[in-house]
């Protein structure tokens, strides 16, 4: 038998996993098209759908996504890598909804902190279960119309944050970066979204829906 | 714990963010408490009925439209 010492390296074999966006995102700057058009394929259906849950409106969230993208084409050098590529991508996309909201809105200003103080709805009063679950109880078609009928009764401030989070399951770090608020911000504008939307829901799916509110 | 405290760590609950010693408090409170056991469930049903439906159609037609829009603009630029 080898008396021999096994050696072990002072260096992990296994290099850190690099995201695959990495490379592509180098080819783009060195001006491959084709590297930029794949993460236009990764990521269009994303952008497309947290401008539409920001706007509400199908033709800005067409715009908005191709100006994003546009966007982040023209300022690549500016992507320094420091956050993941999608995360830089949908901080762009949220601006330019929040822009879109703003020239909707002319007489109003619309920003992060719109109707957020508002406490209406974050306090739970609707205690009935739901069950059977919501898929059971309402076809794709109709469950769709009051999942869309319901978010958009929600503040934009609270909106945006509960899309990025729970909808494309951004971390809170990566929310609060996105959106430049502090990360108990986020906590406190997700916890409120999501009571909010969990009471105006019970309308739909409680049990026993004849003795609550009518939706 | 009352359910005030409860509703005030519902976002770290849900995050995996609790500490071991409250977490016992936690389930202590939502096995005593059938208000805050159906907000808790309710809340995780709303997370999850959204994440689970897209409810925004997003056809091939309008992918390609945009894709088509987006590299054309781009390919401008990079002239």
């Amino acid at each position: 038998m080898s008396t021999a010492t096994t050696l072990i390296p002072a260096v992990p074999l296994v290099p850190e996993e690099i995201h695959p966006d990495v490379a592509l995102v180098a080819r783009a700057k060195e001006g491959d098209t084709a590297a930029f058009e794949q993460l236009v394929r990764q990521y269009d259906r994303q952008v497309f759908r947290v401008a539409q849950h920001i706007t509400q409106n199908r033709e800005d969230a067409e715009d908005i996504t191709q100006d994003a993208f546009l966007k982040a084409y023209e300022k690549l050098d500016q992507f320094q890598g420091n956050s993941k590529f999608s995360t830089w991508l949908v901080r762009i996309a949220v601006n330019e909804s929040l822009m879109r909201l703003r020239k909707r809105k002319t007489s109003k200003t619309v920003s992060m902190d719109e109707n957020v103080q508002t406490d209406e709805g974050s306090i739970p009063r609707d205690f009935a279960d739901w069950s059977p679950n919501p898929e059971q109880q309402f076809g794709t078609a109709e469950l769709g119309e009051i999942l869309r009928k319901t978010i958009q009764g929600l503040p934009p401030g609270f909106r945006t944050v509960f899309t990025l989070r729970d909808i494309e399951n951004l971390s809170t770090e990566e929310t609060a970066e996105a959106l430049g608020l502090s990360v108990p911000a986020v906590k406190s504008r997700l916890l409120r979204a999501r009571l909010q939307l969990r009471e105006r829901l019970s309308r739909y799916f409680r049990q026993n829906k004849n003795e609550g509110s009518k939706p | 714990m009352t359910c005030t405290d409860f509703l005030s760590k519902l976002t770290d609950y849900f995050d995996g963010q609790i500490g071991a010693e409250l977490m016992v408090e936690v389930k202590h409170h939502i096995a005593e408490c059938h208000h805050c056991h159906v907000v808790l469930d309710t809340t995780k049903q709303t997370i999850e009925v959204y994440r689970d439906n897209e409810i925004y159609e997003f056809s091939p037609e309008l992918q390609n439209r945009i894709h088509t829009a987006i590299m054309t603009r781009c390919r401008a630029v990079a002239k």
